[in-house]
């Protein structure tokens, strides 16, 4: 026996923006970073939390008198980065670090920029270098650095108007992963490249998905390792009229969204219909797979354009009924 | 209290990375070993509970395909947890003394190797002024552990001793995926990962699953000769900020222990999901357990992080050391959130 071949694997990138409201008490401590100044929130024992919450840690009162601290601290814990990640603050090696600013009684988690590991000690002093450009972001403060006890840069000016309030703060987020799609998976997508439509045989009730991720759902086992090669002709189970463009599905509005019972499979499965007046489209209505040139197969489900309808009578309800 | 106890337990062995398997095909054999040696169909199951992340596969819902390896058809009662399994389990737990299920299901499986997993850790952070600055996990931990070191809670031999100690347990566990005789003189020599944190104080990036069947009152006796009651069960948390905590200690683990009556008795055997090794100190000394109760007998999650399971595999593992007699009493505890946020104990009695 040969080995299959292995897993195919595809880049899978997550990116999206979170917009969060800020509130009186955040949006006070993200507006003071746009101005360059590192505000606090006082709690009911006289101790100044940085960065502020909206409740006290320890007994959840409702807490919101802002206090400025200085943007000159000690550093309390650190972890030096040898190797920085993507998205990291800086590209080079540097400190993630607790600092407790001057007027603070909680430590800020930020970085430390220093040229070596032993440049960092814990009770160091170190002070905010502050971007170029503010926006209300904890970025807003680039990193902290030794303080050497010389005069420190001055601060960029603010702006003098710095615009409107911020009331929500924008925060992207990116993810990469690979994936890999198993074995069955990998068999079906390579059957794709190829024009050949690959299901799976359940071994408890004979029943042939497609697609198929290599489990039967109902009776929770493997399915059987037996490809079943189904022809690209079916019948049309359920439909739905679609009148909102989308960006991947390039057929003329409006369309039908079609469930399809490939002829030899007993599971459904999504497309789109063309070549076909919405008027005319009906449940048990026979189609067929119409196919993008061989030329710009690749492994994807996207090699079916959409379905089409054929010149055959329709099938019968009860044939087609248990997938509804 | 309602008597309940673990009576059954699998896992998959765990492996830097699952290639060829999908986290469905992963689950699959691991529940379906454990219906089969429980005698068990999914009808005679009332309650079903998992715990894994949507974040680990990068897909909202993710979740869902588990399902497909328990098989819910007929349908069946359900509930999922964005936490660990060892959660799922104190949901069912919870149900089960409700009187809502005699015979309960609970699994946890996560495929972290998709994605980097430290990175997507920063996530749990909070989101305004800590998560732009995307602390990785292991920083995370290494701040936790410089604190340590730096207030001589403990030092850096200790944390190797702790690596030596789980590693040399894990030759015996089947399932685990870094095992081994080594030398703390060794581990010490060798280059931090993110100072003070070297590789051999991080737990490995693991694909995994396990799963558990709990089983309440009279109906015990059918499942297991010597089961694993659960005595005591509590989980409580710290709040997100660090700057809010005291990261020295773990006074989340220690309410929890006490709540859950950890001390009123010797404990033989404990099991904890500490993914970093300083982490394993804190815990040890806020569960109060000495020198006659033997650590990670499985090599804990030092052996093998498969994330989202590893804590329900510490029940588990704790469960099973009462089953063959090593353990009158055992304690589970489980994790979550950066810096030991959040802390869950367990205490299993053999009579």
């Amino acid at each position: 026996m040969t080995e299959p071949p292995a897993s195919l694997t595809a880049p899978h990138h997550l990116a999206y923006t979170y917009k969060r409201s800020l509130g009186p008490v955040l949006g006070a401590f993200f507006n003071g970073l746009r101005e360059r100044r590192i505000l606090g929130v006082r709690r009911a024992n006289g101790g100044v939390l940085v960065p502020p919450k909206e409740y006290d840690p320890e007994s959840g009162e409702s807490i919101d008198e802002m206090v400025e601290v200085s943007d000159e601290g000690t550093v309390a814990s650190w972890a030096w980065v040898n190797a920085p990640r993507a998205h990291q603050p800086l590209d080079r090696p540097f400190a993630y670090a607790l600092i407790l600013l001057d007027g603070a009684e909680t430590p800020l988690l930020h970085i430390i920029d220093a040229p070596n590991e032993s440049d960092i000690k814990t009770g160091m002093r170190v002070r905010a270098r502050w971007a170029d450009e503010t926006s209300g972001s904890i970025l807003d403060i680039a990193c902290f650095e030794a303080d050497d006890g010389s005069k420190p840069q001055p601060k960029p000016a603010a702006k003098a108007d710095g615009g409107d309030p911020i009331e929500i703060l924008r925060i992207p987020v990116e993810l990469d992963y690979t994936y890999s799609a198993g074995q069955s998976a990998s068999r079906l997508l390579r059957g794709l490249a190829e024009g050949r439509l690959i299901g799976q045989r359940c071994p408890v009730d004979g029943k042939v998905y497609f697609p198929s991720r290599g489990s039967c759902a109902k009776h929770a086992v493997p399915l059987s390792g037996d490809p079943v090669e189904l022809t690209d002709r079916g019948t049309l189970v359920t439909f739905s009229i679609n009148r909102v463009p989308s960006e991947n599905i390039k057929l003329e509005l409006p369309y039908a969204a079609i469930q399809v019972v490939l002829d030899g499979a007993d599971t459904t499965f999504f497309h789109v219909l063309g070549e076909c007046n919405i008027e005319d489209v009906r449940m048990g209505m026979r189609v067929q797979a119409v196919w993008k040139p061989r030329e710009e197969w690749d492994q994807s489900v996207g090699n079916i354009l959409y379905f089409k309808p054929l010149d055959e009578a329709d099938a019968d309800f009860d044939s087609y009924k248990e997938h509804i | 209290m309602r008597d309940v106890a673990v009576v059954g337990f699998t896992q998959s062995k765990v492996s830097r990375r699952e290639f060829d398997r999908n986290e469905t095909e992963i689950l699959m054999p691991v529940i379906q070993e454990l219906k089969k040696e429980m005698n068990l169909e999914n009808t005679d199951i009332d309650f079903i509970c998992s715990g894994s992340s949507d974040y680990l596969a990068g897909q909202s819902f993710a979740f869902v395909a588990g399902l497909d390896a328990v098989g819910a058809w007929p349908p069946v009662s359900e509930s999922h947890v964005e936490m660990d399994g060892a959660w799922a389990l104190y949901e069912a737990w919870v149900k089960m003394q409700m009187g809502y299920a005699d015979i309960s299901l609970v699994y946890g499986f996560g495929k972290p190797s998709m994605g980097d997993l430290p990175h997507t850790m920063a996530l749990q952070l909070d989101p305004y002024a800590v998560m732009p600055l995307w602390p990785d996990a292991v920083s995370m931990a290494a701040l936790q552990a410089r604190l340590c070191l730096d207030g001589n809670v403990f030092d850096e031999r200790a944390m190797a001793d702790v690596a030596v100690r789980d590693r040399s347990h894990a030759k015996n566990n089947p399932f685990a995926q870094v095992s081994g005789d080594f030398e703390a003189d060794a581990l010490l020599a060798e280059p931090y990962l993110v100072s003070p944190l070297r590789k051999h104080d991080c737990s490995p990036i693991s694909d995994g699953a396990s799963a558990i069947i709990l089983v309440a009152g009279d109906r015990v006796g059918e499942f297991c000769d010597r089961p694993a009651w659960i005595r005591g069960f509590e989980h409580i948390v710290e709040p997100q900020d660090l700057g809010a905590r005291d990261l020295t200690q773990s006074r989340s683990t220690a309410i929890a222990g006490e709540k859950a009556g950890v001390g009123k008795d010797k404990v033989d055997v404990a099991e904890i999901y500490a993914p970093f090794s300083h982490q394993s100190i804190l815990v040890e000394r806020a569960l109060g357990v000495g020198p006659e109760t033997t650590l990670n007998p499985s090599g804990g999650a030092l052996a093998g992080n498969p994330i989202m399971a590893t804590g329900l595999s510490r029940i588990g593992e704790a469960a099973a050391q009462v089953w063959n007699g090593t353990a009158d009493r055992a304690v589970a505890h489980a994790t979550s959130g950066p810096c030991l946020q959040q802390n869950l104990v367990c205490v299993l009695e053999g009579n």
